[in-house]
């Protein structure tokens, strides 16, 4: 079974726990400005947003490398970065709609979010479930429970 | 390790930025942040010297664990000589700047002298420089970070500034970071606008390394992690209703200091509480709680996000106030409400709001309202001074109208700024200032929970809760259960409670993190991050030493065991309600227990066998 992230920003407090695993399992050190996931915070309105590359099928990434450096990952469906090809040019970066592919000038490659390769570090620290790894068919699946909790049934009783 | 064994030293009469190591000595006796910062201040200021002159030095300090993936690890510190109090003064914040700061690179920033005009200091990572504020000189916090985030270009970059109260040298000033967290206490960012500091603006792009352990400190962080999601009070209570989850129950054993703590139980409330912040209200139906918000790396997340009504008074005519910022914390609800007899939710938000955007700490400035209210119903000061406001306890406008003039320092803002103890001294009444060593109380009546009492005498920065909170035992049952109208043990409880929290400060942890936590799950993690090894005895001598370092520097200040004392008020006026009803604060009870546990004189100094079982300096 596929899986995919699957991010509600209604449970997110902000915390940057996901940003501190994220760069601890990639960089070795706990550093936000090395995460692959990024935490926005909408001060005015009173909202957090995880954001991070949601592994498009058609990955404008992959297509726009002239080097052919991003691949799919077979087990996970990721669009990794073989870091051993690319070569830094970073028009990957601009063909992301999403800006969820970004250029680290420390080792001239780029980086996106791989997963971590099926155990996503980010979905593991988050305290609130703002950030789970579940079914890629299915990430609906919470949305519908929520609605189908709100279905009256009492509806025909009552009349 | 964990520490990243630099410092940053500012000089702002020369304009200079130094790096310089860390003495690892001393982060060995003293830990990091509180500690570590207190021994240098030990070593470097003169303990009588005036707090807003130059020679006065103010360190912002991280913590070995500060910036790491440890729950609450963010948290740093501002450690100076108080003007508000004369004392040694640590005021503990939380957001995103210290983990930044400590991201590029510094454990602690030691800021020395005085600029000859407005600076502020930029830090990206190693670089460190001093740059003219003169046009944010006059400014907000608010706007300042504003400014500053658009100067920069740079979104991510951590601002921490003082407001414009400061400026008017308000004696209670914060430093606020990331808009609404506050070294809020002692006046610490009255220090930093004496000396010409506007703001620390501050990008950190080289992360938080040296893990001892990483893999053990992992294990440890999430061990920690599940006992804080599976606690009552940090896993479910903090969360839902933040700090604010007390006001019932604080109101209810009768300890609500209410009215300049004339009461010890307050009416309205109910009306003020964490419940009330999330009744849908009737113009707009939003409750006053939009969300919950952690700090940097924070699972406990108490913060609140909240919105007044556009409707209401305060902000009406004033747009600018109509999104979210931080919402009432228990300790600012407390203060502006049930010490001003104020039951307005909006009111106290938008009150609340200005503190932050001006950086006034809230608790000392509704405390010094409280205490102005009681003069005005005294009849010792009219509406003559207070530009014909009628001044009385349970006006919420009067409430907004004085803190907007606290926060410009304009009118009677200027007598406010005083903060209790001397406006109370200026009009001729000190004993309706409910202060410890000039500072004000917080939100506990100590004749309903009696450890408080010993807390405030004994704090070493005048009266405060964080100082010791054996509210934790004495009401909530944590650790252990304890008869809060008791005094007997008390002397051991507060002595426990403030050597433990030295320590949970010094490792850049945030003490809320203690409704939950014991040092058998801290000293684990600060073991795996940091060479050496920490075992929970070894903090709680690492935070006995932080106190009689603290308290040394105190007695050679010139405060002496005499203002280990309370106000008459709770000495010798009895509660008037609830459970302590008839009962007065026994402090004569527990003190003389607690210098002989601290191993003092009986007037409050160090024994010459004390300072060397501590090793404490000369």
């Amino acid at each position: 079974m596929q899986k995919s992230l699957h991010i509600d920003p209604g449970k997110c407090t902000g915390c940057l726990q996901c940003e501190m695993a994220c760069s601890l399992e990639n960089e070795g050190v706990f550093n936000p400005a090395k995460s692959r996931i990024k935490v926005f915070n909408f001060h005015e309105e009173g909202r957090f947003v995880p954001y991070t590359c949601t592994q498009c099928d058609e990955a404008w990434c992959m297509h726009a490398c002239p080097v052919d450096a991003i691949v799919v990952n077979a087990v996970t469906g990721s669009k990794d970065v073989k870091a051993d090809l690319c070569v830094g040019c970073k028009v990957c970066t601009i063909a992301c709609p999403f800006g969820t592919v970004n250029y680290n000038a420390d080792s001239g490659k780029v980086v996106k979010c791989d997963l971590c390769g099926g155990d996503p570090k980010c979905a593991t620290a988050c305290p609130t479930d703002a950030i789970t790894y579940v079914d890629a068919n299915a990430t609906g699946l919470d949305k519908m429970r929520a609605w189908a909790a709100k279905t009256d049934n009492s509806v025909n009783a009552d009349a | 390790m964990a520490w990243t064994r630099q410092l940053l030293r500012v000089n702002l009469t020369d304009g200079t930025c130094i790096a310089e190591p860390v003495n690892m000595e001393w982060a060995r006796q003293y830990l990091g942040q509180r500690g570590l910062a207190t021994r240098y201040i030990v070593d470097e200021v003169d303990p009588k010297v005036d707090p807003l002159s130059p020679e006065n030095k103010m360190i912002m300090a991280t913590g070995p664990l500060t910036g790491t993936m440890a729950s609450t690890g963010g948290r740093y510190s501002v450690i100076t000589k108080s003007p508000l109090t004369g004392a040694i003064a640590c005021s503990n914040s939380g957001g995103f700047f210290g983990a930044e700061m400590k991201s590029a690179g510094w454990d602690m920033i030691i800021f020395e002298g005085k600029a000859a005009s407005p600076v502020y200091l930029s830090i990206e990572n190693e670089k460190a420089e001093l740059l003219p504020a003169d046009d944010l000189w006059g400014k907000s916090c608010w706007e300042t970070d504003e400014i500053l985030h658009n100067k920069h270009q740079d979104p991510q970059l951590r601002v921490a500034v003082v407001g414009r109260s400061a400026e008017a040298g308000c004696l209670y000033s914060a430093v606020i970071n990331d808009l609404h967290r506050a070294a809020g206490r002692s006046g610490v960012g009255t220090v930093m606008a004496s000396k010409n500091l506007k703001a620390v603006a501050v990008r950190g792009t080289r992360g938080v390394g040296n893990i001892e352990d990483p893999a053990k400190f992992m294990e440890t962080v999430n061990a920690g992690k599940k006992v804080l999601a599976e606690n009552a009070v940090t896993g479910e209570g903090l969360p839902a209703l933040g700090t604010q989850v007390l006001m019932n129950v604080i109101n209810e054993v009768g300890a609500m200091p209410t009215r300049n703590m004339r009461e010890s139980q307050f009416e309205g409330a109910h009306k003020i509480s964490g419940e009330a912040m999330l009744e849908p209200r009737k113009s707009d139906g939003k409750p006053n709680l939009t969300r919950n918000g952690g700090c940097f790396a924070c699972t406990i997340a108490c913060g609140r996000i909240s919105t007044i009504d556009r409707e209401h008074f305060s902000v009406k005519e004033k747009p600018q106030y109509w999104g979210n910022s931080g919402g009432l914390e228990y300790e600012a609800a407390w203060a502006l409400g049930s010490d001003t007899g104020v039951d307005d939710l909006d009111a106290l938000t938008y009150v609340n709001f200005i503190c932050n955007e001006d950086g006034m700490d809230p608790i000392s400035f509704g405390a010094t309202v409280a205490a102005a209210m009681e003069l005005f119903e005294e009849g010792v000061i009219n509406t003559s001074h207070t530009d014909g406001v009628e001044l009385k306890f349970g006006n919420a406008q009067a409430l907004c109208w004085a803190v907007e003039q606290s926060a410009l320092g304009t009118g009677f803002g200027a007598d406010l700024n005083l903060g209790s103890r001397k406006l109370c001294q200026k009009y001729g009444r000190p004993e309706l200032s409910m202060t410890v060593k000039g500072q004000e109380f917080p939100a506990y009546d100590p004749r309903g929970i009696q450890g408080m009492g010993l807390t405030y005498a004994t704090s070493n920065r005048g009266a405060c809760h964080l100082r010791s909170y054996t509210v934790s035992s004495e009401i909530l049952g944590v650790p252990e259960k304890t008869d809060p109208l008791a005094t007997e043990g008390k002397a051991g409880l507060v002595k426990a409670f403030q050597d433990a929290t030295a320590a949970v400060d010094s490792a850049g942890l945030c003490v809320f993190t203690t409704f939950a936590w014991t040092l058998d799950d801290i000293a684990p993690q600060i073991d795996a991050a940091c060479e050496g090894d920490w075992s929970p005895e070894r903090l709680v001598e690492v935070g006995e030493r932080i106190w009689q370092l603290e308290r040394d520097f105190n007695n050679k200040a010139g405060i002496s065991g005499a203002e280990d004392t309370l106000p008459d008020r709770l000495l010798k006026d009895a509660a008037k309600s609830g459970p302590a009803k008839g009962m007065v604060a026994g402090l004569d009870k527990m003190l003389p227990e607690y210098y002989q546990l601290r191993g003092w004189t009986a007037d409050g100094q160090l024994t010459a066998e004390t300072r060397s079982k501590f090793g404490l300096p000369g």
